[in-house]
């Protein structure tokens, strides 16, 4: 089947999905994607961030589709043609999600762990707006602790519901879900039980927001103080590939992971064991180097680049302020003597 | 008197019982349909007839069943939508409640035509008393022989039973509502798959409201084409109407389709007028979810034209000037309502029935009632209307379900028709302060108010 | 969502379990799930009209599922509680129809005679004046909810009636 996507045709199988054609194309018309995960059965459709035009149906069937279709979930037709980056309709639609996605969302990147491997960044930099219409207060939820290993902060989360899958498709007894509807719907184990099956982790991985952190590097370094390598161990768990990345800081492992992909997704799910339990560089094998596309935030502070000794102009005496401040806050009635006078004209009070 | 096919034995005493409604005809059509006519037959003459979905969409019945997969070899259901929620209609209800044995007909009639051998009836769970009347009556009919096995020696099994929800308007959307049949939130599904290939436990699966499926037992009766007869163009057949609001006579009525509204609204046969003599402000013609009408717009199309009671007059002009007839939900507003607090009102039940599955409907609802709440309470800003515009217009046609678009038709309808009555509660927010603030003081006495007023 | 707890008695009598196999059976034998929303309505119909984390996981292990898909399913639907009620909940419909027949002063009234609040419960457990959204009854407002039944075309004389009613023992709550 032939689909062109932006201009650039392409051959795909029958079965490919919009978006999957997409990414076989590569570069810029490749929708986004928030809940679409392609390892866990049943996801997408749900974000609307990936919506896209189709111009053409099929050869079958010229029509345009009259709505936008959500390009994860879309089947193509041979002879399809469709907009994606080039539509300004999808544009719009796509910034009118983004904008939905945060209204709610507490902003609260300087102090999320997520923050620079953030799906919702990335989508905020491409389609955001940096101001606000939304006035009203924010929603927010009572906090719920989870177990030892996995710190939830429902009021980030985006409801992708991938975290949901990886629990039912990877683990035998799910604990957690979606519980309440609406705008208050959210993920909760509702009675406030660990989440302790050994393949929990990979919600971390997957959660595209920082809904679901690794609570073994709370707050320890920002992902991009780290660097990550390709490691690997001997893993016993039965499923478990034990293929991760690793991510240093000096001699210190802080945080193992999944390998993630150019789409934030990993190529295979890890056990726990592997994640929380191995933090000693001497358990593991290092390949080298892990890769992240260019615009990373985390090759800021890797070895891919030779980054120079950052200088901080600092002004000379700048604890002391500013010239026309320290005039403002003189006090004429209690007048300097002498001696500081002359200090104050130098600058040096 | 118009031609009646639903309502026609309503009034015949205790014709809630199998006994007396078996007396006046019930269940010929099953005994027509099972030994004179095959099961595609059937589907024919629902074809021939014009019948469209009673439920809102108005899609034409008789294709719906013709897509039903029948090659694939599953076994195939019918479900009957009785999950009426849509603010302004009770009509199945009424139907439910009062003939109950009409409904377990046409399911009968209508399972034989799409060969299905296990159908449900979902039923909102608030109606549980209608529940109980539903649940007796099919004991009633299986105790008949008109279910079980080998239906009239026939060969033909079926099994019917009857699920109540519990409490969400969204399981009126009907793969939410499968959803739902299988023990699960009702989050709509995405499509495709369509319930025709893959619906109740991923068998073909065929989904109508109570209605429709109470018109087939007459149409299978008679014939599809002695339905196609009544009514006016596409819009063939009796619909029920559904009148709530400021009228005089509000309740349920069998209408024929091309009665003309003013008809409808002022004849004694029907509505008679209002309930007061406060005059006609506006009207909501086929439920909540529908765009609303002002007064000018009413009785005469924009092309001045008398607007009718049918799918096709009732959208005249698109949603500049028209609306839908939607599921029939008739709310005739008298101008002592506030239309702003009208559509706060009904962005409080979209926001609060929204699944919260997708994004644009989570969020969306909750912020247009937000916004809406705060100018009802005089906390409005001047931007906000074109917010509220704006909003709108992003959660229509993005989302997994129509819920997201029946968020927003009121929201633009209410801007397009009324935007001067925004106007005045962000421009006088002293006067709006009393919930009531349109009873003493309608709106037409202040209008001017909001022309001098320039900001 | 951390969730306060609470305590109750549970009692699935035999009636209770004969009611739930006759809806079981109206369900193919490998899909049981499905008879989760009519099975929750019953247990909790016999369990004051509320239930608690202990009851769920009753209805879980009934049905053979994980108790999460109850969890899930009970706070989707707004029928179900799930925490101590009020005896005689008054479900005020507050959409639009009803409200332009003046149900949000009948409100008013009613909460004013039982001395709540909307969303709370009378001291002696008795009462409990709830807004609910559309319940299909637009024609004959304003009305409430009393159980399985409608109670319709209201009037102050009315709520006043059924208040007395109530405190008299002379409602019937549910049709088993």
């Amino acid at each position: 089947m032939k689909v062109t996507i932006d201009g650039q045709e392409i051959e795909v199988e029958a079965g490919t999905t919009i978006l999957q054609a997409a990414r076989m194309i590569g570069g810029e018309s490749v929708p986004p994607a928030m809940c679409y995960y392609s390892k866990l059965k049943g996801s997408g459709g749900k974000c609307r961030c990936c919506l896209v035009e189709v111009a053409k149906g099929s050869d079958a069937d010229p029509r345009p589709m009259p709505k936008l279709m959500a390009s994860c979930v879309t089947g193509c037709m041979d002879g399809m043609e469709i907009n994606s980056k080039n539509s300004d309709r999808v544009r719009e639609a796509r910034q009118s999600v983004t904008e939905f996605l945060l209204i709610n969302h507490p902003l609260d990147c300087p102090i999320c762990d997520q923050a620079g491997e953030c799906d919702l960044q990335d989508l905020s930099f491409e389609h955001g707006k940096s101001k606000t219409r939304f006035i009203e207060e924010k929603r927010t939820f009572e906090p719920e602790d989870i177990g030892p290993n996995i710190q939830l902060h429902m009021n980030r989360c985006i409801l992708c519901q991938r975290c949901v899958q990886v629990a039912d498709q990877l683990t035998d007894k799910r604990v957690h879900g979606v519980l309440d509807r609406g705008d208050h719907a959210n993920i909760s184990t509702c009675i406030s039980k660990a989440i302790d099956n050994e393949f929990s982790g990979n919600m971390i991985d997957v959660c595209p927001v920082g809904a679901l952190t690794d609570k073994t590097f709370r707050f320890k370094s920002r992902v991009w103080f780290n660097k990550p390598y390709n490691a690997h161990r001997e893993c016993t768990t039965p499923g478990c590939c034990g293929k991760t990345t690793v991510w240093m800081f000096g001699d210190e492992i802080q945080r193992v992971t999944g390998r993630k992909d150019v789409y934030h997704e990993v190529e295979d799910f890890i056990c726990n064991e592997c994640r929380f339990d191995h933090k000693d560089p001497a358990d593991w094998v290092i390949e080298g180097p892990r890769k992240f596309d260019k615009d990373s935030v985390i090759n800021q502070n890797n070895y891919t680049q030779k980054l120079d000794t950052v200088h901080i102009d600092t002004e000379e005496g700048i604890l002391k302020g500013r010239e026309q401040d320290r005039k403002k806050i003189s006090m004429p009635a209690i007048p300097l003597d002498k001696e500081e006078q002359e200090e104050f004209n130098n600058g040096n009070l | 008197m118009s031609k009646k096919i639903l309502l026609d034995k309503i009034n015949v005493p205790g014709i809630k019982t199998y006994e007396v409604y078996r007396q006046h005809g019930g269940y010929a059509s099953v005994e027509k349909a099972m030994k004179s006519m095959t099961p595609d037959e059937v589907v024919e003459e629902v074809k021939k007839s014009g019948l469209r979905g009673r439920g809102g969409a108005g899609f034409p019945a008789g294709m719906k069943w013709s897509f039903i997969d029948k090659k694939s070899g599953k076994p195939r259901h019918l479900v009957c939508n009785a999950d009426e929620s849509e603010p302004g209609t009770f009509k199945d209800r009424y139907l439910m409640e009062f003939i109950p044995h009409l409904l377990i007909e046409g399911m009968i009639t209508s399972s034989f035509a799409l060969g299905a051998n296990r159908s449900y009836i979902y039923i909102r769970g608030e109606y549980m008393w209608v529940y109980k009347i539903l649940e007796r009556a099919i004991a009633e009919a299986k105790a008949a022989g008109w279910l079980g096995k080998n239906i009239l020696g026939t060969g033909y099994d079926l099994e019917l039973h009857v699920h109540c929800g519990a409490g969400a308007y969204i399981c009126g959307e009907e793969t939410a509502l499968i959803e739902s049949l299988e023990g699960k939130r009702g989050n709509p599904r995405i499509k495709p798959p369509f319930p025709a290939v893959s619906g109740l436990w991923a068998n073909p699966t065929v989904v109508n409201n109570v209605e429709t499926i109470a018109a087939v037992p007459w149409i299978v009766n008679n014939s599809g084409d002695d339905y196609a007869k009544i009514g006016v163009g596409r819009s063939t057949g009796t619909k029920l109407i559904s009148a709530s609001g400021h009228v005089k006579n509000p309740g349920v009525y069998e209408i024929e389709l091309g009665l003309s509204v003013d008809e409808f609204m002022n004849s004694d046969e029907y509505l008679g007028g209002m309930s007061s003599s406060r005059p006609l402000k506006a009207l909501v013609p086929g439920g909540s979810s529908v765009p609303i009408l002002p007064a000018d717009l009413i009785f005469k199309t924009a092309n001045g034209e008398d607007r009718l009671m049918t799918y096709e007059s009732l959208s005249d002009g698109g949603f500049a000037t028209g609306s839908m007839l939607g599921s029939g939900g008739f709310i005739v507003y008298d101008d002592t309502a506030c239309i702003v607090r009208n559509t706060w009102n009904f962005s409080r039940f979209y926001h609060h029935e929204s699944c919260g599955q997708c994004t644009p409907c989570r969020e969306g609802t909750g912020w247009l009632e937000k916004v809406l709440w705060r100018i009802e309470n005089g906390q409005g800003r001047e931007e906000d209307i074109d917010l509220l515009w704006s909003i709108q217009s992003k959660i229509e046609g993005n989302t997994i379900c129509p819920l997201g678009d029946a968020a927003s038709w009121p929201v633009a309808a209410a801007i397009r028709h009324f935007r001067e009555e925004f106007e005045y509660h962000i421009r006088f927010p002293e006067r709006i302060k009393n919930r009531n603030h349109f009873v003493a003081e309608p709106f037409d006495k202040v209008r001017h108010l909001v022309s001098k007023q320039t900001v | 969502m951390e969730r306060k707890h609470y305590e109750q008695e549970i009692n699935m009598t035999e009636t209770l379990m004969n009611r739930i196999n006759e809806l079981l059976s109206h369900y193919p034998e490998d899909k049981k799930k499905s008879a989760l929303l009519p099975v929750l309505h019953e247990v909790q119909d016999a369990h004051d009209n509320w239930m608690s984390i202990e009851l769920m996981d009753k209805v879980a292990e009934i049905l053979g599922i994980l108790p999460i898909e109850v969890y899930e399913v009970a706070t989707f639907y707004t029928m179900y509680n799930l925490k101590p009620i009020g005896k005689y909940m008054f479900e005020f419909c507050q959409t639009s129809c009803c409200c332009l027949r003046g149900t949000e002063d009948l409100m008013d009234y009613t909460c004013e005679k039982l001395g709540v609040g909307i969303g709370e419960t009378t001291a002696d457990g008795l009462f409990e004046v709830r807004g609910v959204e559309c319940l299909g009854a637009c024609g004959y407002a304003p009305m409430l909810q009393l159980g399985d039944f409608y109670k319709e075309h209201l009037t102050k004389e009315k709520i006043d009636q059924l208040i007395a009613d109530c405190r008299d023992n002379k409602i019937i709550l549910h049709d088993k």
